[in-house]
């Protein structure tokens, strides 16, 4: 849930779709190293990103529509559970249900006010809009009851629809591609990896798996253009993605994850510091912009 | 600090004399000072060769005189340099296991600190705006503060890792456990010991910041505390800094422009361990004053636990600062002028052993179970042999030390600083 940053998000969009198509002839550096003072004498030719990233974009676009059909069916699965009561099924249902929207978080996030209507946290939005999934937690784990719950239920399942429905309409442009993954991991930073964002259900590493889901698929898809621009950094981007995931996998429980509850202070940490480790090479993916 | 591009910069550091180590011999006939010695040691000299670079540069350069240390030089700076006034601490551990990951680390660290002593922004991506900048940017425009940035690895940096445990020091044992020592281990130990020191915390910090930056994925904070001391302008006369006891700290500091001495006290020799030969072994302990109780010591308490007046700083019964420990004076009823546990006759050990101080009182806010203030003495020390001198003199310290009735030591490091760079060298390459 980062909806307050909805709208400078699309800002940056558009600055860095304008910026991709007239910075091509400034200097190119290389990522590890530019955090060192080495100065790169490599250059680049102008690219159109439309055309370059043309397919990376378009099998992007198949990716989310499936995680939108899924967390559409999901959702209406858990929805369905609550409105008949069922508070162990819609508990279980819950996570896995999460788990297609924050794969494509950012994406959500450019789709005005979808994002805090289904993903806010208490406090997040005025008491009166307080709804969505996180008010529909607090119901079955702190309040253990789903009596008035049908309301926020049923609302939840037509603003999912609604993300399907205006999911088509998105214009992806590779710098969502590319900021968007970086997003992601930001997101895990501020609230999963602090079990912030699960307050009552604690199925916060659920949340964190399906970012880092997110993030890595777009690093799939671009990682061909990344190796012939910087295969230092797409080896480096690559080697992080499977650290982290090695550690985050031994917390894996049957089909899902541990609770957070369980993690000591030390495993947080550890998981954090990958993470960070990740994320910084990540950061440099702009460079496939024509930089 | 400048806000070059980076190929300013660069032209305008190979234009520089300070990078051709003849044009340094004669700057330093140029300002008349003479003598191997100086032109050998790390800190001083850089900042005759600054003031010199901005005369002669005809105004290319925009550093302000004095204010740049160089990073290069047979000792690492920061250890004789006089004390800035800020520090900047970090512990590093290291994530890697592959020493050749380890060595890429060490020289872009290297690269990162010379540029960044010369008061210039990190790397070349700092105006793309499809990339985060290289460059941190808190320090953009300022100026580089006199920074130093000193390099030290820890005793588990030769541990089974890296396979480098047959190259570790018999000068750099661990420190056994101090009586009355209450070390939490979230203050204790480390890989990788910097220490930042600049006459600026923003500039300090942005080094530590830049490093960890540049560390991700190989290396990561394990703590970090930051320290002060009165500063220069509040101090002109550069006098004695008084610590949060309000007593004068380091008045036996040996002299650090005594090559001498500094041989002798400081700075590892060439023998069975000669890749640290011209290097330092730092020892760092945060010391937490109990400050509520302190402040209701009368005034004689005070004085007879530190052996020295408050307002001069004068061992007991003397009259100036500097007058000579006299161990066998006595007062009028016969009894030691200096009281057999007061801290600065302990601490002289006899005058048979020294080390050369270099703290910093820290605060960390309050203690919030008690509500006392959780503020000290960020004590660093170095010496040439942890087993000859900060061991036994803590030892004694501790044993007897009545200021252990105030001071709680709650951290504690170790880090074998590495001999200076080379430039086109980088930290630690004698032990790889």
């Amino acid at each position: 849930m980062k909806f307050r940053y909805a709208a400078p998000t699309m800002a940056l969009m558009t600055t860095l779709l304008l910026s991709a198509c007239s910075s091509g002839e400034e200097k190119a550096a290389d990522m590890p190293k530019a955090s060192t003072p080495a100065v790169s004498t490599e250059t680049t030719t102008p690219v159109d990103p439309s055309e370059t990233f043309k397919d990376a974009v378009s099998q992007y676009r198949t990716y989310v529509i499936q995680e939108c059909d899924a967390f559409v069916t999901e959702t209406d699965k858990f929805v369905k559970a609550v409105n008949s009561g069922d508070i162990d099924l819609a508990k279980q249902l819950y996570a896995p249900a999460r788990t297609h929207y924050e794969r494509i978080e950012p994406i959500a996030e450019a789709l005005g006010d979808l994002d805090p209507n289904i993903d806010a946290r208490e406090g997040d939005v005025a008491a009166a809009d307080f709804r969505g999934f996180h008010r529909i937690e607090k119901a079955l784990w702190k309040d253990k009851s789903v009596k008035d719950q049908k309301e926020f239920a049923d609302r939840l399942l037509s603003d999912a629809k609604l993300l399907r429905a205006k999911v088509e309409t998105v214009d992806i442009q590779p710098s969502l591609l590319v900021t968007g993954a970086v997003e992601l991991l930001n997101e895990v930073s501020t609230s999963k990896v602090s079990g912030e964002e699960e307050r009552y259900s604690r199925t916060d590493l659920y949340d964190f798996a399906a970012n880092l889901e997110g993030a890595d698929k777009i690093y799939e898809l671009l990682k061909t253009h990344l190796a012939s621009k910087d295969a230092d950094l797409e080896k480096q981007i690559g080697d992080r993605f499977a650290t982290l995931k090695a550690e985050l996998d031994k917390y894996k429980k049957g089909t899902g994850y541990v609770s957070y509850d369980q993690l000591k202070q030390e495993e947080v940490r550890k998981l954090s510091q990958n993470l960070d480790a990740l994320a910084e090479p990540l950061s440099n993916m702009g460079k496939l912009l024509g930089v | 600090m400048s806000t070059h591009t980076p190929e300013e910069s660069e032209s305008r550091e190979s234009d520089s004399f300070l990078k051709k180590p003849v044009s340094r011999r004669s700057l330093l006939k140029m300002v008349g000072v003479g003598g191997i010695g100086l032109l050998l040691g790390g800190g001083g000299i850089g900042m005759i060769a600054a003031k010199a670079r901005t005369s002669t540069n005809n105004g290319v350069s925009t550093l302000t005189t004095g204010d740049t240390i160089p990073f290069y030089g047979k000792h690492q700076a920061g250890i004789t340099t006089p004390g800035q006034n800020f520090l900047s601490f970090a512990s590093f551990d290291l994530t890697t296991t592959s020493l050749a990951e380890v060595r890429l680390l060490f020289k872009a660290w290297t690269q990162a600190a010379a540029v960044m002593t010369a008061g210039q922004l990190l790397g070349s991506d700092n105006n793309n705006q499809n990339l985060p900048p290289s460059d941190t940017g808190e320090a953009a425009g300022l100026s580089p503060c006199k920074m130093t940035i000193t390099f030290g690895v820890g005793p588990s940096f030769f541990d089974a890792r890296f396979g480098l445990a047959g190259k570790r020091p018999a000068a750099f044992p661990d420190l056994p456990a101090f009586q009355a020592d209450a070390l939490q281990p979230e203050w204790c130990g480390g890989d990788i010991g910097v220490q930042v020191c600049a006459d600026d915390l923003q500039v300090a910090f942005h080094a530590i910041r830049n490093l960890a930056r540049i560390g991700r994925g190989k290396a990561v904070l394990r703590w970090t505390q930051d320290g002060f001391q009165r500063t220069s302008t509040a101090d002109p006369k550069s006098g004695t800094p008084r610590n949060l006891m309000g007593f004068k700290d380091g008045t036996g500091n040996p002299h650090v422009d005594d090559d001498a001495s500094m041989n002798e006290i400081v700075w590892a020799q060439s023998g069975a361990d000669s890749w640290m030969a011209g290097g330092s072994y730092m020892v760092a302990r945060r010391i937490r004053m109990r400050i509520e109780i302190w402040d209701r010591s009368s005034l004689s308490d005070q004085e007879s636990t530190f052996g020295r007046h408050r307002d001069t700083g004068a061992p007991l019964g003397s009259k100036d600062e500097f007058d000579p420990l006299d161990l066998k004076a006595t007062d009028a009823s016969g009894k030691p002028q200096l009281p057999p546990t007061s801290h600065a006759r302990l601490a002289h050990m006899d005058g048979k052993i020294k080390i050369l101080r270099r703290a910093y009182s820290y605060t960390g806010g309050i203690d919030a179970k008690t509500g006392q203030l959780d503020a000290g003495l960020f004590f660093i020390c170095y010496q040439r042999d942890l087993s000859k001198q900060f061991i036994p003199m803590q030892q004694t310290l501790a044993a007897s030390d009545k200021l252990n009735e105030y001071t709680v030591h709650i951290g504690s490091a170790t880090f074998a600083c590495f001999p200076g760079v080379r430039e086109g060298g980088y930290i630690g390459e004698t032990l790889f």
